[in-house]
């Protein structure tokens, strides 16, 4: 993707050396409630012919309103306040809506985050790429139809000619992105936008995705702003790389240059917290082996996955006595659903899996979606009961429990779940929630329970005096927290987390995932962590189990599973860890 | 980092733009700050602070509150306003009247004092709308809830019930209870015969809240604590999807106002004893071109009312909706 692409094709009267996308002094700034809030404060940004640029930074650091602001399509009350947009030396910001949308998709394509939600689930396939052509006057009449299948096989869709009839729920999510990738190269725009295009798919797939988007734009000559909150994707898919933070580039260059040797000081803390990057387990500062060389996470500065994760690397082989927590044995479940013409069917979300996790260690459970990893952590939890096979905890059999022995089972595993937006009550104030579990298990009178909330809270790393504010007024890595709390009032032994850091930024992940570490040190805790990010399992876990379609397909030690994974399936979800086969200078 | 900073990204089309150098910002520009660090300065707010913060500032939101608060004050305490008896101080020799001293709104054809029957007819509808809004808010909430948060069979059954009530207009239902009632017309009478057919509303919406909260996380948390279901639906789902039928609640209010009028209009309401806006509005038509203020003044009192808390309900809905705010 490094070399420009000649682009004969399109007749242009600038040459290959002027940019095409020059943006100069942009703000961009919100009308709110609390008055005008700026979200960017000055960018400037050029892109040249061809090129491919990442815009990176996490979630509220003005990378989509950058992508939004070119295209005029801020959200709401946004407007710019300042600056140019020059496209082709045009700009882009005076234009009338008129003009504008003569803009939007012939010049500059734009392919949405979420393709579940950006196709419209009442119109086929077909009339919508036939309307995108028919809008941006690619084609009429016949024709029409014609360029759309054309579009569609350009995308990716070998059977278009069939497939365009079908509606999008038809559509795996991977083959809808396809379709919207196919729509916003539909006119042969000079630029495409990708706000990130792949977030919302397995890496596997993602990596299919955005291999071809490559190929396309580099065989049409297509310029790309990439905008991703994966500092590993958007080194691998990019020569030039933008770091946003705070609505302000911080450091811009090469994509390699950075990587290897990031200036900023906030560059650093995300190439020190990118999990895809690091090698080596994270380790607590409570655990003896390693304190030596090893500062305790007291900042995100001293947080450093990688020199944490190294410090321990080589005495990594912690001999523990078989005392096994958790014990699974040939669990299935089966969900009854309905069948393509209406028919009931049977569809096993769990098939014959067995796994044991020994006390004090971290299990992951492996998969991307639908291969029945969360379905694996409701069997544990007693949320849902299994078909076949047996769950012993602490030796005893759970099917069976009832009243006072499943309360007693809850006391000593509790979960800590994905959403940080969803997983507390709303219109409870923080302490009431982390106490609830106290209130639930009769412990303690109400100076107890208080006590004990500003003591979880402390072990959590928030002030004490958040137990009267409301989950709303938390950051999302914040909610976690407080999730984590919670699960731990109880002083429980196990600890399933069920995705539990893959909604947040990598700053706050790595800062989640640290804490998670000492608290086990700390507290001896057993933890099965579900997720479909191999990249954080490496940090986080002992032992791994690879999931796929309900069975376990591989399961052994994370070393073991990260340099020698035996089955075809690991190799495939490791290969796709974005950034995985960068090696960098630290 | 200003746009003509040499070392910016934009290094100029002078330049050779394709090899981009290295920029980094300063870092007096872009302070870092720590990661994830928690901001309390700002007061407590949940969506009941939120909505109480948004509704202050709005005018349409006293003007209606005012207005409710006089409507209340006239229907408890309606001597506070007129000493002159509504029925029973009526004269011939004053029917149809204008305005003389002590009877600011002039007489009707009986010869009654308007305002005073105005005044006190003012209990009678707020007795009415609030009796049907604690019925339908019981009922529409019990049905609703076990409904939405239990489904399956309990769903079936309550929702298919909730349609059988549903499908009958409840004004006609009313008129028909009304008439076998005959001999029992009094306002808990005609309350009753409003609320029984106006819950499924209340039921409906409450309904499509819990199913869309019930399957909220911190749902599924409770349960792991080892909440039981009851308590569930009670501690969390309940005060999570109970805004909408307090917006609804508000504007039934208002429409079972409207219902006890048309249905006391119609001569099948309260009895002729009872001061009622309806009755007065009834009484008055056949004089509608030779006197109309008999018609019109308890029109306006009951509009108003009527306006006060429909106006209530729209406001609260606005404030209550976090997506009608965030377009604002």
């Amino acid at each position: 993707m490094s070399e420009p692409h000649p682009t004969e094709r399109r007749a242009g009267t600038r040459t290959m050396d002027q940019p095409l996308l020059e943006i100069r002094n942009l703000e961009v700034g919100f009308q709110t409630q609390n008055g005008f809030v700026p979200a960017l404060n000055g960018i400037d940004l050029t892109l040249m012919p061809g090129q491919t640029v990442a815009i990176v930074g996490e979630s509220g650091s003005g990378k989509s309103t950058t992508a939004h602001a070119i295209i005029n399509l801020l959200p709401g009350s946004g407007r710019i306040t300042k600056g140019e947009i020059l496209f082709e030396g045009r700009n882009l910001a005076s234009l009338g809506d008129r003009e504008m949308e003569d803009v939007r998709g012939k010049l500059v394509g734009f392919v949405p985050q979420d393709p579940m939600s950006n196709l419209n689930p009442v119109w086929s396939i077909g009339f919508q790429v036939e309307e995108a052509i028919r809008a941006n006057g690619i084609a009429s009449g016949k024709d029409v139809k014609k360029y759309a299948i054309q579009v569609l096989k350009e995308a990716g869709l070998a059977d278009a000619d069939t497939r365009m009839h079908q509606f999008p729920h038809q559509f795996s999510g991977g083959m809808r992105q396809r379709v919207l990738i196919g729509m916003g190269l539909a006119a042969r725009p000079k630029l495409l936008i990708a706000d990130e295009p792949t977030s919302a798919l397995d890496v596997t797939v993602q990596r299919v995705i955005l291999d071809h988007l490559a190929t396309l734009t580099r065989d049409l000559g297509t310029a790309v702003l990439f905008i991703t909150h994966d500092l590993g994707l958007a080194a691998e898919r990019a020569e030039q790389l933008v770091v946003m933070y705070k609505g302000r580039i911080v450091e811009s260059g090469p994509s390699r240059e950075i990587l290897e040797n990031p200036l900023h000081p906030y560059t650093q803390r995300l190439v020190a917290a990118a999990p895809s990057l690091a090698s080596r387990r994270i380790v607590s500062s409570g655990q003896k082996l390693s304190e030596a060389d090893y500062h305790p996470p007291t900042s995100a500065r001293g947080m450093d996955l990688i020199k944490a994760a190294e410090s321990r690397a080589a005495k990594n082989e912690i001999e523990r006595a078989d005392d096994s927590a958790i014990v699974v044995e040939s669990l299935s479940k089966v969900y009854k659903i309905r069948g393509e013409k209406g028919e009931g069917r049977h569809f096993k979300a769990v098939d014959d899996v067995s796994f044991t996790v020994q006390r004090g260690t971290t299990m992951a459970l492996v998969g991307e979606s639908g291969s029945g990893k969360s379905t694996v952590a409701k069997l544990l939890l007693r949320l849902e009961d299994a078909t076949q096979g047996k769950i012993m905890i602490d030796g005893a059999d759970i099917a069976h429990l009832g009243g006072r022995e499943l309360l007693s089972l809850r006391r000593k595993m509790q979960p800590v779940f994905q959403d940080p937006y969803g997983s507390l009550d709303p219109l409870r104030n923080i302490g009431n929630t982390i106490a609830e579990p106290l209130v639930v298990h009769r412990v303690g009178d109400r100076a107890s329970r208080r006590k004990r909330v500003s003591e979880l809270l402390d072990q959590v790393a928030l002030p004490a005096n958040l137990s009267t504010r409301y989950p709303n007024e938390l950051s999302g890595g914040q909610r976690q927290r407080v999730a984590v709390a919670r699960a731990l009032a109880l002083k429980p032994e196990i600890v399933i987390l069920d995705e539990a850091v893959s909604a947040l930024d990598v700053l706050v992940q790595a800062q989640i995932l640290s804490l998670l570490a000492e608290l086990q040190s700390e507290l001896g805790l057993t933890y099965l962590f579900i997720t479909h990010d191999l990249a954080v399992v490496r940090v986080i876990a002992d032992q791994v189990c690879v999931m796929k379609r309900g069975r376990i397909v591989e399961s052994s030690t994370v070393d073991e599973v990260f340099d020698n994974p035996k089955e075809e399936y690991t190799q495939g979800l490791l290969a796709a860890i974005p950034g995985a086969n960068f090696e960098f200078g630290r | 980092m200003s746009s003509n900073s040499p070392t910016g990204p934009s290094a100029g089309p002078g330049a050779d733009g394709r090899s981009a150098t290295h920029f980094v910002a300063s870092l007096d520009e872009t302070p870092l700050v720590e990661t994830d660090t928690v901001q309390v300065s700002e007061r407590p707010s949940n969506l009941w602070i939120d909505a109480w913060r948004d509704l202050r500032v709005r005018p349409m939101f006293w003007i209606s509150a005012a207005l409710i608060v006089l409507v209340i004050i006239v229907a408890l305490m309606p001597w506070l306003f007129t000493q002159t008896p509504p029925n029973n101080d009526c004269h011939l020799s004053n029917s149809n009247a204008g305005p003389a001293a002590g009877h600011p709104l002039g007489f009707t054809k009986q010869g009654c004092d308007i305002y005073s029957r105005i005044i006190n007819g003012t209990s009678t509808s707020v007795s009415v709308g609030f009796i049907v809004i604690v019925l339908t808010t019981l009922l529409g909430v019990v049905f609703g809830a076990f409904a939405g948060f239990y489904g399956g069979w309990v769903d079936s059954i309550l929702s298919r019930l909730g349609d059988i009530f549903f499908s009958i207009p409840y004004i006609l239902a009313a008129v028909v209870i009304m008439s076998v009632l005959s001999q029992y017309r009094s306002v808990w009478s005609i309350s009753l015969a409003i609320g029984v057919f106006a819950w499924p509303q209340t039921a409906r919406v409450l309904r499509s809240e819990i199913l869309r909260v019930k399957n909220a996380d911190y749902v599924m948390a409770s349960s792991a604590l080892g909440l039981s279901r009851f308590k569930i639906l009670l501690k969390h789902v309940l005060p999570n999807s109970i805004a909408p039928v307090i917006v609804i609640t508000t504007i039934s209010l208002a429409a079972a106002i409207v219902a006890e009028a048309s249905l006391s209009f119609l001569g099948v309401g309260l009895g002729s004893d009872i001061m009622s806006w309806g009755n007065d509005i009834n009484n008055a038509q056949n004089d509608l071109r030779t006197n109309p203020q008999t018609l019109i003044l308890p029109s306006i009192a009951l509009s108003l009312t009527v306006f006060a808390f429909i106006s209530l309900g729209e406001v609260a809905r606005d404030a209550l909706d976090p997506k009608a705010r965030a377009l604002r």
